[in-house]
């Protein structure tokens, strides 16, 4: 029997260096400033992403297909989020969302669609936003921004956000701290969600991948050990219908990831109506 | 590797599978979700768009409570 391929799913969340850069010591951290595969696939986001709007956003009255395309794209967070969950007092915070959308969604797309490179062993494609330190950056910037909004835009007063309106004042004791807990713990679940969806989305995938392979090396010594044909193929299939999923996925995390920011920013805006 | 060890692997392993049934409530969380979002879509087609990203922001919200699960399990295996 050949060889067995060790199952690892964990292998392409490695990060590599591929250029090395300086190191230096800044206020007792080392900081190096390396060339690793998530920065190289961050920075091909960037390009892309650059090239996308340069080339995307004319502003004519008649679009061709690429500003059509680019105009989709403002519309789900418009039409679809901000304008109905804000109202007009958001209209100046959606280039915030949109950037967020369109990098999100640009990152998380590269590590599904351009996972083709990967077959031949090659890693040419890094899922960034499968490493909790970028989901978590996006998170804890878009949480704290929100914050210190409100506070800009209310002054203390925007403190009252955590004791509910028309509630007893014995109740306030405990659901203060409460309150208190739920908001705090929004830019965790922020990261966390993003960071789950795209790692567990990966790991399924490459563990199907190895079971094709690692089958199919079993089948091929021979006598009863054929069958294993059997599950390689339905592996496969999986596989194709997997891809599928996570092209969905990548887009509603990156379109859920914009919502709930939304939803946060909603609270801020509209502060003191409604509710 | 000693017996101590290696009842420490295997008890992580054990925990780790524990931990991963947290999903479980995530899961029926999602179905009851969109079985209840289909049920009123079909009741009332007409409503059905406007309430989609109220949806999504459900999903996503259910959702967290099973990949909290997941991250333990994986601190598990591999943090710990």
């Amino acid at each position: 029997m050949a060889e067995q391929p060790a199952i690892d799913p964990m292998h392409q969340f490695m990060i590599h260096k591929i250029v090395q850069g300086p190191v230096f010591q800044l206020g007792g951290l080392t900081v190096d400033m390396s060339i690793t595969n998530s920065v190289a696939s961050m920075l091909a986001a960037a390009v892309m992403l650059v090239v996308f709007f340069a080339l995307t956003a004319r502003g004519e009255v008649v679009p061709n297909r690429a500003q059509a395309l680019v105009e989709a794209l403002y519309n789900i967070v418009d039409r679809v989020l901000v304008t109905p969950i804000i109202g007009h007092g958001g209209r100046a915070y959606i280039p915030y969302l949109f950037t967020l959308f369109m990098v999100i969604l640009t990152l998380n797309l590269m590590g599904v669609v351009l996972a083709v490179g990967n077959v031949a062993g090659l890693s040419l494609t890094f899922t960034v936003t499968s490493q909790l330190a970028i989901t978590a950056t996006l998170a804890v910037l878009t949480f704290f921004s929100v914050f210190i909004l409100g506070f800009i835009k209310h002054g203390p007063k925007f403190l009252t956000l955590f004791a509910s309106s028309g509630m007893p004042p014995a109740l306030l004791i405990f659901m203060v701290p409460i309150e208190m807990i739920s908001y705090f713990v929004r830019p965790l679940t922020l990261a966390m969600r993003l960071f789950g969806n795209m790692l567990g989305g990966h790991v399924v995938m490459s563990l199907f991948g190895s079971f094709v392979v690692a089958l199919g090396i079993l089948a091929l010594s021979g006598g009863v050990a054929t069958l294993a044909f059997v599950p390689s193929a339905l592996s496969f299939t999986l596989i194709v219908g997997l891809t599928g999923l996570e092209l969905v996925v990548a887009i509603l995390q990156a379109f859920v990831f914009a919502a709930l920011a939304t939803v946060y920013l909603n609270e801020v805006v509209n502060f003191g109506h409604g509710h | 590797m000693n017996a101590a060890v290696a009842d420490f692997h295997t008890y992580k392993l054990i925990g780790a599978g524990l931990a991963a049934m947290g999903m479980i409530g995530a899961g029926i969380g999602l179905g009851v979700l969109f079985g209840n979002y289909l049920q009123a879509a079909i009741r009332n087609p007409a409503g059905a768009a406007s309430q989609q990203t109220m949806l999504f922001l459900g999903m996503a919200l259910t959702e967290t409570m099973g990949l909290f699960a997941f991250v333990v399990s994986l601190l598990i295996l591999f943090g710990v």
